[in-house]
């Protein structure tokens, strides 16, 4: 066992903080979904309108 | 002892102007801080910067340059020194945004979100010149996704005792693990040598572009550990450390572990706690590549004993170290209360990286970057080498509030948006920056020149009066907020300082 996994399972009472947090943490997932749903919906109007020329006539030369 | 760990952070913006023909970057970044510092010009709030200090070409290895080509300062460009403390300036063929001087990393997330801000008022008052039919974009990332890279650059004040050799090859683990958590990400890549084919997404804005070890180079062949001796402060006490190997970040979370855990591990350095363990791997330049382009985390790179370590194994070595070092050395270094939310957040996200990654989608650049652009492709049907990727790309990291893909993603921060407003003018009050960015408030006609280590007064009738201002943890609001207040005039000032001609 390395030094380190030690530590960590050392660290108080996790397991059961865990078990108790997974719900929350599924509906935070759930609700980040959701977000990022709608925000694919309405990407593609903020996106620039012509990808290809847009991503074409970025050139940046002579940075560090 | 280790010294505080004084931190700026410079970014080079992506810019493109539209509508006008054949582009000329120089231009359109000199149109773009014009209008900025012309809109401030009203409150006279802006002054030249004085480069009677400069000597970027000097090297940390104690030799002069030789066949390597110095960065160029271009007098002629634009240069303006704002009240925050900050300089904002045209850098080659790019606008450019140096922090002020903080005294801990989460002040500096802060100034660094100031700088993005600033380059969207400046988008906005350059809007109102422009011809019709012409825009301006910015974007703080650091490659067009044709080779041509673009920096942003950390300094961090360190010890002139400490031998720079111990620092380069100690501090060089860090910098090429350490993009696991403040990687910006990237679709596919354009490292020189082809065979890149199959590389879909990397960590990493900037792994690609990185050749040598140590070097003094920020252009060409750039190196992992930069050389430039350079330390705009007390050259017999200090020397700064300029980082060049970074990612522009825009998560707060990205930007507060890359300069918290570095301050944190150049700190050790400094109180030599890596000679009892030797975390040196034997190929760091195919290293930090290989770690940019391994997203499972679990690929094995070879330490000089032989024995193979990940990268996030060596990111779990580095905390272990940092926490012993914290509980016996303390935090002074890089601020207490800030020390103990760095080490946190450090184990929390390593924690995460192991176990749940995409948990990270709303702290670390890469993670949302990467979800982002996976969910848009999988809804799309979309394969990796279509234009609507680089786009995404690209647009994640636009300042512009409304066209920025990052402003709609729900982030978390670490600093409130009026703290950060008031950062665009108001300077920290903890470093030097305090009295550059005061003086400057009162004082700006009279002030001719700036630097990071002087103000020069031209008072109308004297000859120049030059404050030196070498100590970067003097002219803080506790050292001269007294001493300001008393000052009516900058006359009332030099008289007060006693400073000569």
């Amino acid at each position: 066992m390395t030094e380190r996994e030690q530590k960590r399972r050392q660290t108080p009472s996790q397991p059961e903080e865990a078990v108790e947090e997974l719900p929350a943490a599924s509906k935070q997932g759930d609700k980040l979904k959701a977000e990022l749903d709608d925000l694919l919906d309405d990407i593609d109007e903020v996106l620039e309108e012509n990808a290809e020329d847009f991503v074409r006539s970025y050139i940046q030369k002579g940075g560090q | 002892m280790a010294i505080r760990k004084v931190c700026g952070i410079e970014t080079e913006y992506g810019i493109l102007l539209r509508g006008a023909g054949e582009p000329n970057p120089i231009t359109a970044s000199s149109l773009l801080i014009n209008a900025y510092v012309a809109r401030l010009a009203r409150q006279a709030s802006a002054v030249g910067w004085d480069f009677e200090d400069e000597s970027p070409g000097c090297d940390a290895r104690g030799f002069a340059r030789e066949g390597s080509l110095a960065p160029e300062i271009e007098t002629h460009l634009v240069n303006a020194v704002l009240t925050n403390g900050a300089r904002y300036y045209v850098d080659h063929a790019h606008p450019e945004y140096s922090t002020p001087e903080c005294s801990d990393a989460l002040e500096l997330v802060r100034f660094d979100k100031a700088g993005e801000r600033t380059l969207a008022l400046s988008v906005e008052a350059a809007s109102e010149s422009l011809p019709a039919g012409q825009s301006i974009a910015i974007y703080k990332n650091n490659s067009d996704g044709k080779g041509n890279s673009y920096g942003c650059h950390e300094n961090y004040l360190l010890d002139r005792a400490v031998p720079f050799t111990r620092i380069a090859a100690q501090v060089m683990p860090h910098f090429v693990t350490r993009q696991i958590f403040c990687g910006a990400g990237k679709v596919g890549s354009e490292a020189v040598g082809g065979g890149e084919g199959d590389v879909t997404f990397q960590l990493s804005q900037r792994a690609d572009f990185f050749e040598e070890e140590i070097g003094l180079e920020t252009t060409l062949k750039r190196p992992i550990v930069n050389t430039r001796d350079e330390p705009h402060a007390d050259a017999q006490k200090y020397r700064r450390l300029h980082v060049i190997v970074g990612d522009a970040n825009m998560a707060e979370i990205s930007t507060f572990l890359k300069v918290g855990t570095t301050a944190l591990v150049l700190a050790m350095i400094e109180d030599d706690w890596f000679a009892r363990r030797d975390l040196t791997l034997r190929t760091p330049v195919a290293a930090i590549r290989a770690v940019s382009r391994d997203l499972s985390l679990r690929e094995p790179l070879v330490r000089v004993d032989g024995s193979s370590i990940t990268a996030l194994e060596l990111q779990w070595e580095l905390l272990d170290l940092a926490r012993k070092y914290g509980n016996e050395r303390g935090f002074e270094a890089v601020g207490e209360d800030v020390g103990a939310e760095i080490l946190r957040r450090w184990e929390a996200t390593l924690t995460a990286l192991e176990d749940d990654v995409a948990s990270l989608s709303t702290q670390l650049d890469w993670v949302a970057k990467h979800q982002l652009v996976e969910a848009y492709r999988d809804r799309h049907g979309l394969g990796w080498s279509d234009p609507k990727l680089a786009a995404l790309d690209l647009q994640y990291h636009d300042v512009r509030p409304g066209r920025s893909l990052f402003a709609r993603l729900p982030m978390q921060r670490l600093v409130t948006e009026e703290s950060v407003l008031t950062a665009i003018t108001e300077p920290p009050t903890t470093t030097r920056a305090y009295f550059r960015g005061r003086c400057l408030q009162r004082w700006g006609p009279a002030i001719a020149a700036a630097n990071w280590d002087s103000l020069v007064f031209d008072l109308g009738t004297d000859p120049l009066r030059r404050v030196p201002m070498m100590e970067p943890l003097r002219g803080t609001a506790a050292h001269v907020d007294t001493l300001l207040e008393r000052c009516r005039t900058p006359g009332d000032l030099l008289e007060a300082l006693g400073s000569t001609s």
